[in-house]
């Protein structure tokens, strides 16, 4: 099961307050649909203004990108440069 | 150290720059150099309060100026009532967006624009600024960052309640929100710690002090379709922003690069061009806008002040057991200061069981924050990188050997969480202890500081075309303004695929309507993931190449190779045919089958974060405070360097930016919340003649997400200055700073206070 890291504004409004979650998925559309059943209405919020990191490679708006059993996939805000 | 470095025949040299020539002459052409037949002048009236309601607008007395054309306040604009994101790097809040490039209700900063003219001449356009008749409210203000956080502050904005807490507060607050990011436990950490040195931190907003102000041209036909010509860190981020401030299509609207006099993040949003373009529509005619350097200082955004409280507690081997900071950043007059970034980079160079980072994001009566190159990254790294020195000095460790005992590697939890790929911060760290610096001996009231500091980089949305013209050269078109030698290395990675020499390969920056959608300018992005694209695009017309040759000498493209710069069969057996150049198969190229162009479009991801170590020699002047740098050294993991004078530069300019935050730079208010110094003169930042000459030095491990390694240069340079300078004040002094800017009233006062304590 890939392991799911929330931050903790999204996880205070959506999952009691858990950062730290167990998803079965097989890539990171499925795992945001898991993600949305298991607690209606983070679904959408999980495609504004974040980026993702998975297994420490950080996406811009990731869609289809593969996760594994063993994946470790991050929440961050939207990293802007200058 | 470095890793060894494959063949590459063009990556890694040193051409010629290919705008160099026009720069140093003056025929490079910035946003304020274009005019159009029968152009008008625009100008700007700007609030002189740092926070007033707006009871009333009268016009009426400057459209009445002979040569004015239109006028238009915050009505003329599309309301926005709601948040939206749209494009770009991150979301953009185009309420806010639209209500900071004109204000509605209130005004929110000394300098916030509440009307703009045209007229035929700057000077009619002036008048009539003049003659805008705005009846204010005067409301209290906040500038600091202490004070609008305090219970009794004055409010900004009535509709703010501070998100990340809990309960949820049924009271405006200028907090916008609270984040935290957390790894293990730090209570526990700090009862395991031998030495445990906490402090706090103040940090000013500096601007980002590009030399080049804001300037554009807008012009608009009775069909409504409009052309902008400005300098921007990115054409589509001004042309989707202009559509959307205006509530028009985005095809309606075609923006043109202009060459960028220095952007540095500052340039990562409009100011003029909606203006420019409203008063274009309301005319009827072009309308050109140049800020004055007084306007970019009183209404573009600068970087965020900060405060923060930074802990960190160690064993007496100098091993890190717990790590935290608390920061506040203030975020201008409308929300987003970059504390999330902050508080995820501050700790990023080590490897940390027990971490805890807090931001609060507060808004005050100032500019609306902008970007600045690794937006949020230097004040924390200030604090973090003050506070190991301090603890070094108390464990009686190197400053270097305290950060290799700690430093993080490939497969350590990043701070903020996710594990580290291959980086480079490890081979910073022995690049600096090999290096000379550390043997020039200190003299006299002389002190050596050293920090170090990360960032992220980003790739994003990037397109490139590569286009072999009919007598065998090559054009290379991408979307995004070079603001540090992008495009001399786009030309040298298509160079480099293409196997021709780089003199051949001419690259440009083309409009909106010439080249597919890219994320803008910024995020030291361009050259990975521009470069990304380039490199992909140019081998699309390799294979084209390959395909075009096996037509004209009849055999199977699997049977061709290319090498070299030429197509050669792949074997005796394929057949016994010459070599073609480019040349050759250029010019026969509408009887193989049409023009021979290649391109890429992608969302390029895997962009490799890098680390950067500085070495600062300060002297201090112990009559007048004064600090004089001596001699100062950046070193950086730059994966690969594709043009080495380029990546220099960057560590060059980022460092000397890093030194004006850390001595010089502040925005100073008087009482009534008025911008004293909006100029060169009284904002100092470093001159040629105030710096030595910074050694960059060139670590180069590569990113293997990357077709020739590159990982993103240009913000990492200007993390470790603050504190670099500041530990090396430290050290020549005794005394340790833990507000910037060092500037020598500030440093005086410091010693002299001392020498009293001493005294007593």
């Amino acid at each position: 099961m890939a392991q799911v890291v929330l931050s903790y504004e999204l996880a205070q409004q959506y999952t009691g307050g858990q950062t730290h979650l167990e998803v079965d998925a097989k890539d990171f559309r499925a795992l945001v649909k898991a993600l949305d059943g298991r607690y209606p209405g983070l679904g959408p919020e999980l495609g504004v203004g974040l980026a993702v990191a998975i297994d420490g490679e950080i996406f811009q708006e990731p869609f289809l990108e593969p996760i594994q059993p063993s994946s470790e996939v991050y929440f961050l805000p939207a990293i802007e440069g200058g | 150290m470095a890793e060894e470095a494959p063949k590459l025949r063009v990556v890694g040299t040193r051409p010629i720059r290919p705008d160099g020539v026009d720069k140093v002459t003056g025929r490079a052409t910035f946003g304020a150099d274009f005019t159009l037949p029968g152009m008008l002048f625009g100008k700007v009236s700007h609030s002189p309060y740092a926070h007033a309601r707006i009871r009333s607008i009268d016009t009426s007395r400057a459209a009445a100026v002979p040569g004015v054309k239109a006028v238009i306040t915050g009505s003329d604009l599309p309301e926005i009532t709601r948040e939206e994101a749209f494009v770009g790097e991150a979301p953009m809040n185009f309420r806010d967006l639209s209500q900071n490039v004109l204000a509605r209700d209130k005004v929110l900063y000394d300098g916030h624009a509440v009307a703009a003219v045209c007229a035929s001449s700057v000077a009619a356009a002036e008048e009539a600024i003049s003659l805008i008749d705005v009846s204010y409210e005067v409301l209290p203000h906040v500038v600091e960052v202490r004070d609008a956080m305090a219970e009794d502050a004055p409010i900004l904005h009535e509709h703010i309640r501070t998100k990340g807490v809990d309960p949820k507060p049924e009271t405006p607050s200028n907090v916008v929100s609270r984040v935290e990011f957390a790894l293990g436990d730090v209570e526990a950490g700090f009862r395991q710690a031998d030495t445990v040195v906490e402090r706090e931190f103040t940090t000013q907003a500096v601007h980002q002090g590009y030399i080049e102000p804001h300037a554009c041209v807008a012009s608009i036909s009775p069909d409504g379709m409009a052309t902008v010509w400005c300098s921007s860190q990115g054409q589509f981020m001004v042309r989707a922003y202009c559509a959307k401030l205006l509530g028009t299509e985005i095809s309606r609207i075609r923006v043109i690069p202009a060459e960028i006099g220095g952007g540095f993040g500052g340039k990562t949003v409009v100011y003029l061009e909606p203006l420019a373009l409203a008063l274009a529509k309301k005319s009827g005619r072009p309308v050109k806008m140049v800020m004055t350097r007084e306007e970019v200082f009183r209404a573009t955004g600068p970087t965020s002040s900060a405060v923060l409280r930074v802990k960190v507690g160690a064993k007496s081997s100098g091993a890190i057991t717990a790590a935290e900071m608390t920061l506040m950043y203030g975020a201008g007059a409308f929300p987003g200061s970059p504390v999330q970034l902050g508080c995820m980079t501050g700790f990023a160079p080590y490897d940390l069981e027990n971490v805890k980072a807090v931001g609060y994001d507060v808004v005050l009566n100032r500019p609306k924050a902008a970007a600045y190159r690794a937006p949020g990254a230097p004040m924390a790294a200030f604090g973090v990188e003050a506070v190991l020195d301090e603890l070094a000095e108390t464990l009686g460790i190197e400053p270097l050997e305290l950060r290799a005992k700690n430093a993080a590697k490939e497969g350590t939890k990043a701070a903020y969480g996710p594990k580290f790929r291959r980086i480079g911060y490890r081979e910073t760290l022995e690049a600096a202890k090999s290096h000379s610096h550390l043997q020039v001996p200190l003299g006299p009231n002389q002190g050596r500081g050293i920090a170090s500091g990360f960032w992220f980089n980003i790739g994003g949305q990037s397109s490139a075309a590569v286009h072999v013209n009919e007598d065998g050269t090559v054009l290379v078109v991408s979307p995004n303004p070079d603001i540090g030698g992008s495009r001399a290395s786009m030309a040298i990675m298509a160079a480099e695929v293409l196997g021709v020499e780089v003199e051949k390969v001419k690259p440009i920056v083309a409009d909106t309507a010439s080249i597919a959608y890219s994320d803008l300018t910024g995020g030291s992005r361009v050259t990975f993931a521009v470069g990304m694209a380039v490199v992909q695009a140019a081998r699309d017309v390799v294979e084209q190449l390959r395909a075009r040759a096996a037509k004209l000498w009849d055999i199977e493209p699997d049977a061709v190779v290319w090498d070299g710069g030429e197509a050669r069969p792949s074997s005796s057996n394929a057949g016994d045919f010459s070599p073609l150049s480019l040349a050759d198969i250029a010019a026969k190229a509408a009887r193989t089958g049409g023009p021979i162009s290649g391109k890429a479009n992608i969302n390029a991801s895997g962009a490799g974060p890098g680390f950067g170590t500085h070495i600062c020699d300060v002297e201090v002047d112990p009559e007048t405070g004064r600090v004089t740098v001596l001699r100062y050294t950046a070193i950086q993991d730059v994966g690969r360097a594709i043009h080495p004078s380029y990546v220099e530069g960057q560590l060059q300019g980022g460092a000397a930016q890093g030194i004006g935050w850390a001595l010089n730079e502040e925005y100073i208010y008087d009482d009534s919340g008025r911008l004293q110094n909006p100029g060169f003169l009284d904002y100092r930042v470093p001159v040629a003649s105030d710096l030595p000459m910074i050694d960059a030095v060139l670590v180069e491990v590569p990113n293997p997400t990357h077709p020739y390694g590159v990982r993103g240069v240009g913000e990492v340079p200007i993390v470790p200055p603050l504190a670099a300078v500041a530990n090396a004040v430290g050290r020549a002094t005794g005394v340790r700073c833990f507000d910037l800017p060092i500037s020598p009233p500030r440093l005086l006062h410091a010693l002299e206070e001392r020498r009293s304590e001493a005294a007593d």
